[in-house]
């Protein structure tokens, strides 16, 4: 973007807010000039740090995919072609771990959408101590995921002294080996746990945008409860609940943390994020590692960019 | 601690009373019993956290025993014992590198954010489309050359590197938080500042800042309690010098002898100061949170 002066070209001018495509087209002054100068200077180590931080690895990632490299035997290293993804694709580990990290992470997404529904709808109402209940709603998103992880394995879902067997006994149900027989359950639970919150949030500002006279219309013309919520809060908070599941996949798909912690890749466990770390830096194998992190990068990508689709939605309607 | 929910006035209330008694009365019953049902759900929600603290003062024989005991004389003896295993070092660690890691975004982002926001330049979209899209960026996309390049220049086991690292991973969310808050100043404040003749960083540290002060506050608490709460990276990178807390929590778990009790006053320790902060910046958490796409 060279611009000089003599020329005074033109920029859109979109003021103060996400009107971009409407902006009129306006003349640039030598002020105007002077602030874009800025504007540069101030992004611009933001943006170089972005960038040798995030964008230059993953160049050399996608390098290494193509390299027949183990770190056991550094000085047989060669091009490869494609044969790493070739043997992503045929060494059967791939499919399994794909398998589980769908398992995991819809399961976890479903539970924790739902349940996040639940909270935010009994939370979006007037009662005694509400903010209270919504402070001790949030703290499972705040507390530290290898604790988490920890926390539930040996203190909630432990055979023989864990809390949950306990109160499931209360009730007559006889003790359950979660660790040792629901691996993925116990996974599950503790990644509902935490994200149910970041779920709730996101739906509860869903529900507290929505406009208080059209509900209360609802209301005089005689709309129950239960109408109003099926036909008018449900599809409002569509937008939000989009947003809340690709934001909440997006940081799920690389879950670790409780997969390490609490079952090493045991029983229908091994998401890619795990398998990639194991075959990295347990099998040394670079080559075909890194061909686990460019296609985790394109799995990413594409749900990334339905969710960076759905956020600017918001933001031209919030705009309006 | 300001913990008030923004509430649509309940205006149909008056409304409804005017109606049948029995109505209004069946209203007020099913009111009590959601609140019931809410107060229940809630306990459950926070009894994992309640759980780890009342175990952490209890002795490993109480915290194996089964079924569990609720009324027992605290002890502070597994406190004392977790030090003893060198926490204190961890917990340093981890300070360190989650503060050195969240000065140096704020003092890129705010600047940046500042820019995408207040002073739009052309076509602003494609610099925060780029800043969002690295946070999803996983980490499986650079681990490996970051990890061979740090080890051959034998900067592994390093809270430098590390607090590096945490730059990429917070960077982005931090930018988005600050473009959220810095979009809520009133474009005629900055104009204002202009007219008086302020120059351009004026502007920014001594007009906008300010008016944002809060918002950036949450926005640094944010990225220290990711930071702090890192493990993938931590688990990886670190060995004994550079620990941090997240992967020191594991190695509680052995196989000699009962832990449960020291590995709760350790996991107490380690995310009691984040649950502090977290519950002061819940209001501003939620845009943080979604990146800046709700309010």
């Amino acid at each position: 973007m060279s611009t000089t002066v003599e020329t005074t070209p033109t920029i859109e001018a979109p003021r103060g807010g996400a009107t971009g495509r409407k902006a009129a087209k306006v003349e640039l002054k030598g002020q105007d000039l002077a602030e874009r100068k800025f504007a540069r200077k101030l992004i611009a180590p933001g943006l170089v740090v972005a960038i040798l931080i995030t964008q230059i690895p993953f160049l050399a990632t996608i390098y290494y995919s193509f390299q027949d490299w183990n770190l056991a035997r550094p000085e047989e290293r060669s091009f490869a072609g494609f044969d790493n993804y070739v043997a992503v694709i045929t060494n059967g580990a791939f499919l399994p771990s794909v398998w589980a990290t769908i398992r995991i992470v819809g399961g976890s997404m479903i539970l924790s959408l739902l349940l996040g529904l639940l909270l935010a709808v009994l939370l979006d109402r007037n009662f005694k101590g509400r903010a209270l209940a919504r402070t001790l709603l949030i703290t499972p998103f705040l507390v530290m995921p290898a604790a988490a992880a920890l926390i539930w394995k040996y203190s909630l879902l432990e055979v023989n002294t864990g809390m949950i067997n306990w109160g499931l006994g209360l009730i007559g149900i006889d003790p359950i080996a979660w660790n040792t027989d629901y691996p993925a359950i116990t996974i599950v639970f503790t990644l509902t746990w935490q994200y149910t919150p970041f779920m709730m949030l996101i739906l509860l500002a869903g529900l507290q945008s929505q406009s208080g006279e059209v509900l209360e219309a609802a209301d005089v013309d005689g709309a129950s409860n239960l109408q109003t919520f099926r036909y008018m809060t449900l599809p409002h908070l569509r937008t939000y609940a989009e947003l809340a599941i690709l934001l909440g996949t997006v940081f799920m798909i690389q879950v670790f943390d409780p997969v390490n912690i609490m079952t090493k890749g045991a029983g229908n466990t091994k998401t890619i994020a795990y398998l990639l770390y194991e075959r990295a830096f347990i099998g040394q194998q670079i080559g075909e590692a890194a061909a686990y992190g460019v296609i985790t990068v394109i799995v990413t990508i594409a749900i990334a960019t339905a969710a960076l689709r759905t956020m600017f939605k918001i933001f031209t309607e919030e705009a309006r | 601690m300001s913990t008030t929910v923004a509430s649509r006035p309940q205006t149909t209330q008056p409304a409804r009373q005017e109606r049948s008694t029995s109505r209004f009365t069946r209203r007020k019953v099913t009111g009590y019993l959601t609140t019931l049902v809410t107060w229940i759900l809630v306990f459950l929600f926070f009894f994992p956290m309640l759980w780890m603290v009342v175990t952490s003062f209890k002795t490993e024989g109480q915290a194996a025993s089964f079924p569990p005991e609720f009324i027992f004389t605290p002890t502070l003896d597994r406190y004392a014992a977790v030090f003893e295993r060198g926490m204190g070092l961890y917990l340093l660690n981890s300070l360190f590198v989650a503060v050195l890691s969240t000065v140096v975004v704020m003092a890129l982002a705010i600047p940046a954010a500042y820019a995408l926001s207040v002073r739009p330049i052309g076509r602003w979209q494609d610099g925060l489309f780029f800043f969002i899209s690295t946070k999803f960026l996983p980490v499986a996309a650079s681990i490996i050359p970051v990890f061979l390049l740090l080890r051959s220049v034998n900067l592994l086991d390093n809270l430098w590197s590390l607090g590096l690292l945490y730059l990429g991973i917070n960077l982005p969310l931090a930018v988005w938080m600050m473009r959220s808050f810095f979009a809520e100043v009133p474009r005629a404040v900055v104009e204002a500042a202009q007219i008086d003749g302020a120059s351009y960083g004026r502007e920014l540290w001594r007009v906008a800042l300010p008016m944002v002060a809060p918002g950036a506050a949450a926005a640094a608490l944010i990225c220290f309690i990711f930071a702090w709460n890192e493990y993938f990276l931590a688990n990886l990178l670190t060995a004994v010098v550079a620990r941090t807390t997240p992967p020191f929590l594991g190695s509680f778990v052995d196989g000699r002898g009962q832990f449960l009790a020291i590995l709760s006053a350790a996991s107490t320790i380690a995310v009691l100061p984040v649950i502090a902060a977290g519950w002061l910046a819940q209001k501003r958490l939620v845009r943080g949170l979604a990146m800046g796409a709700v309010k």
